[in-house]
């Protein structure tokens, strides 16, 4: 975290004299060359009113051609001072221009601190909401709202303290919990470096000092996190150089690389002027690791392996920067700091008002819109959410053929774990879709031997849950072996793929969000555990309809006890073929009750 | 540790990482050497970067053969001494059309070699539209600087991805002042060039400007006559478009001293800026670095 260079945003527009009071700080901190104030005194703007021989300060911070002749400032311009504790001020000056939202967010994205302009003769406008709102969402730290040209009204203490109210409520809703309010006039200089004479009623700090004040707040406690950035080798030399993003390292430490989860010990920490014992927080450093384990560029060197926690889904605020709109399902690269995967914005979920932070329902991110977004990597990534690491909370996205910047992202929350399964279409999930259908869906897998009652339990059972406004299925045994599985006989390996193709089909109808009852002998333990398997806990219920053979015998509503006594088919269960009983049933029916006390009992399982 | 260091520290590990960026995103980059303090800073920073490995990049340096003759000694005892690879581009048309040394034609020694980026020593703190320049700053084909077309370049997450024809520039020190490349030539014991101290040279004065007579070839005026005066350059440039400032200063300490006192835009010493306000941008939209 760095302490001794404070990233200030300046936020206002032309017209709340934003240049001079950029101006004045500089020139009154001594921080302006002085050729360039002379300059300053000679050289006037088309319609400027200022005196000759006086300082026009906001000459000193505007840049480019275009933009003076315009009289406004439209890129980001960076310009440092020194404070007068010594410290190093870099002030990102962002215009306040309304097209020019994607300046003031690149100017935040790194600033500590932001100043706030109102002008005091206007009050509370549109373009102060939206700016706190931005500074908000890119994690501005501190904000120190200056109220400009009081001067103009009579340094009168009623005008500040009404918009000190208004801007109260604001930073309030928008959750900013380190403001400071200065009555100002950058014009006549009061409580920009100088305290005022001109307003005893406000005994508060100065610009400068509320600035000054300003030390890094402690991030959330992450221990030890880098991004391996480049391998560095020599001769007989191989290590990781990288920025430590998070904690602090020491040699000796035992450390994890991700994605590999190799595991190994930081042997020395080198630097260009010998080894060091320890690499703090914002170091540029090279490990050399022991054993020498093999890592790439935008892997993870972590002290602790609980803080890689990698997804390929993240829930994040998305600034589109482009004059082309975000298209939905397009692929775009996501970059974050050396770590790259193509990605795929799955969903808007919503857009974001950024002067009022309401939320609107759209489909579609044009140029300098902000929305909350579903993305999907192509490889996992370690991401945090943003408001607890920057560093780990950031990504940009690039179009892939213009390779232009496109879009800006603050990673809200990781949707899941990532795994090895394929992406799907996410646009409606198993849970949205079983939501339609006001029930959880899932399996119900009846097994036991031919005659037990399968099929008269399922049957019975999908009837019931119909009275009840359910959507249900019964895969039947008998009638799949007639269409999708009519290929298979019933040796070990047919009743092996009996039991997988009717336990994928299953596991489609659960994902369309239907209640499916299995009516399938499926004798193999290995078979109905594999058929669990592939459901997700909580999905899959094994009911075991216990019958005793003897009595199936007497059922034998198919006919099939006859036969295969007659010897007409050599691998019927319980006969030529044993019949495994489930080892850890969900539920064990006793298959001589009545049909409705069991279906009673596998209801009661599914509410 | 003192503010003043623990500054350095900020800056010099956020230059290093960017040079590290660059060195792994680029096909074949090169580092500008000028000969000047920044580059000093610049190629110090770079050992920094990759030790134990060498910098993995060659200096390249453009000899408008305009150069004092100290400097070029200085370059080739760096070069020698910290085992770098230098490439030196001389202007041939510019030598044969005999003077005029700006017309640099730095493109046409990046396109000589085929190289995609190019570090450079620019500082933010120099002039007024480099405080706007991007870290990673995108070059349309023939190098021209387009400000409209910047990339947006947020946190320290850098887009490098070049388009077939697009070249980089890549400034790893843009944050630093001048008192910052002074503190850290001070903290870090760099040589540099003997020009920025103080010694008895011979001058021609020029409306405000003090102007070196380095050899034979400087064009005097009437009845210019050569006066030996205390003085020493903030800048380095070509000879007769660089100005010197009258100074005691012959000491790194008494430079650093010096320069935290002066407040003088360090760009002033340079003829070429004068002209008109805005020349800067319209050289760099020309392809100038």
């Amino acid at each position: 975290m760095t302490t001794s260079v404070i990233r200030l945003l300046t936020c206002g527009s032309v017209d709340d004299g934003k240049s001079t009071l950029i101006g004045r700080l500089l020139v009154e901190t001594d921080s302006v060359p002085h050729d360039t104030i002379g300059a300053a005194r000679k050289v006037r703007r088309t319609g400027s009113t200022i005196p000759a021989g006086e300082i026009d300060f906001s000459l000193l911070t505007d840049g480019l051609e275009a933009e003076r002749e315009q009289g406004i400032t439209i890129d980001v311009a960076y310009r440092s001072m020194s404070l007068l504790n010594g410290k190093r001020l870099i002030i990102a000056d962002a215009p306040g221009h309304e097209q020019y939202t994607r300046n003031m967010v690149v100017a935040a994205s790194r600033a500590d601190i932001a100043l706030v302009l109102i002008d005091a003769t206007k009050g509370v406008r549109t373009q102060t909401l939206r700016h706190l709102t931005i500074c908000s969402l890119m994690g501005v730290n501190r904000i120190i709202i200056s109220i400009n040209k009081l001067d103009a009204m009579d340094y009168s203490q009623k005008v500040f303290d009404e918009i000190s109210q208004a801007i109260t409520a604001a930073t309030d809703r928008l959750r900013l919990s380190d403001v400071h309010i200065v009555p100002i006039s950058a014009l006549a200089g009061d409580n920009v470096v100088f305290p005022s004479q001109n307003m005893p009623w406000y005994v508060g700090p100065t610009l400068q000092d509320s600035i000054q004040s300003w030390v890094a707040p402690k991030d959330v406690e992450i221990d030890g996190l880098m991004r391996i950035q480049m391998i560095a080798r020599a001769e007989n030399f191989r290590g990781v150089a990288g920025t430590v993003q998070a904690g602090s390292f020491s040699a000796g430490d035992e450390i994890v690389i991700y994605p590999s989860n190799q595991k190994a010990k930081i042997a020395k920490i080198v630097t260009f002027t010998g080894d060091v014992e320890k690499a703090l927080e914002d170091d540029a450093i090279t490990f050399v690791l022991e054993p020498e384990v093999d890592a790439t560029r935008g892997d993870l060197v972590a002290k602790n392996p609980a803080d890689l926690i990698p997804s390929d889904r993240f829930a994040a605020h998305v600034v589109w920067l482009n004059e082309d709109p975000l298209i939905h399902s397009r692929s775009y690269l996501m970059v974050s700091g050396p770590t790259t995967s193509p990605a795929i914005i799955t969903k808007i979920k919503h857009k974001v008002d950024v002067n009022s932070g309401e939320h609107i329902s759209s489909d579609a991110l044009k140029m300098n819109e902000i929305g909350l977004v579903e993305i999907a990597t192509d490889i996992p990534m370690v991401m945090q959410p943003y408001s607890q690491s920057r560093e780990f909370g950031n990504f940009i996205l690039i179009d892939r053929l213009t390779l232009k910047t496109v879009g800006a992202g603050m990673i809200q929350h990781s949707l899941r774990r990532a795994s090895n399964v394929v992406l799907q279409d996410y646009e409606v999930t198993k849970s949205v879709r079983s939501a339609q259908k006001n029930q959880k869906s899932r399996t119900v897998w009846l097994t036991g031997l031919s005659g037990s009652g399968k099929s008269t339990i399922a049957n019975a059972l999908e009837k019931r849950l119909l009275t009840q406004g359910a959507h249900a299925y019964v895969l039947d045994g008998d009638n799949l072996r007639l269409g999708i599985n009519m290929d298979l006989g019933f040796t070990p390996e047919d009743r092996a793929e009996n039991v997988r193709r009717t336990s994928e089909v299953a596991k489609l109808m659960v994902d369309a969000g239907l209640i499916v009852i299995t009516a399938l002998i499926s004798p193999f333990e290995v078979d109905r555990q594999r058929a669990k398997s592939i459901f997700q806990d909580g999905e899959f219920l094994e009911v075991f309809v216990d019958t005793p053979v003897e009595i199936c015998r007497t059922r034998d509503p198919k006919g099939l006890y006859k036969k295969s006594a007659a010897g007409q088919i050599p691998n019927f269960t319980g006969v030529g073929q044993d019949y495994e009983r489930p080892t850890h049933p969900d539920l064990i029916l006793d298959g001589t009750k009545p049909v409705n006390e069991n279906v009673d009992l596998i209801m009661k399982e599914l509410l | 540790m003192r503010v003043e260091n623990q500054i350095l520290r900020e800056l010099e590990n956020e230059s290093i990482e960017i040079f590290r960026e660059a060195a792994v995103s680029f096909r074949k980059p090169v580092m500008m050497y000028s000969i000047g303090k920044d580059s000093s800073v610049l190629l110090h920073l770079a050992r920094k970067a990759f030790y134990p490995s060498p910098v993995p990049f060659p200096l390249l340096h453009i000899d408008t053969t305009w150069k004092f003759k100290e400097m070029i000694e200085f370059r080739d005892r760096i070069v020698a001494q910290t085992n770098s690879q230098l490439i030196v581009y001389t202007n041939q048309e510019g030598v044969a059309a005999g003077v005029n040394p700006f017309t640099l034609k730095l493109k046409a020694a990046l396109d000589l070699h085929g190289f995609d980026a190019a570090i450079g020593g620019s500082r933010r703190d120099e002039e007024k539209s480099r405080a706007k320049e991007r870290i990673f700053s995108v070059r349309d084909p023939g190098h021209r600087w387009n400000p409209r077309e910047q990339r947006p370049e947020l946190w320290r997450t850098y887009n490098t991805r070049l388009l077939p024809e697009q070249t980089m520039r890549v400034f790893p020190i843009s944050d630093w002042t001048e008192t910052d490349i002074w503190r850290y030539i001070y903290q870090e014991n760099i040589e540099v060039n003997p020009l920025y101290f103080s010694k008895e040279r011979p001058m021609v004065q020029r409306g405000d400007q003090l102007i070196m007579v380095d050899d034979e070839r400087f064009p005097l005026i009437n009845n210019e006559t050569p006066v030996m005066k205390r003085v020493r350059f903030r800048t380095l440039g070509c000879y007769p478009l660089t100005a010197a400032v009258e100074s005691n200063a012959m000491t790194l300490e008494e430079v650093v001293e010096e320069v935290l006192h002066v407040k003088l835009s360090e760009r002033a010493t340079r003829l070429i800026d004068g002209d008109k306000e805005d020349s800067m941008e319209k050289k760099k939209t020309e392809g100038y670095f």
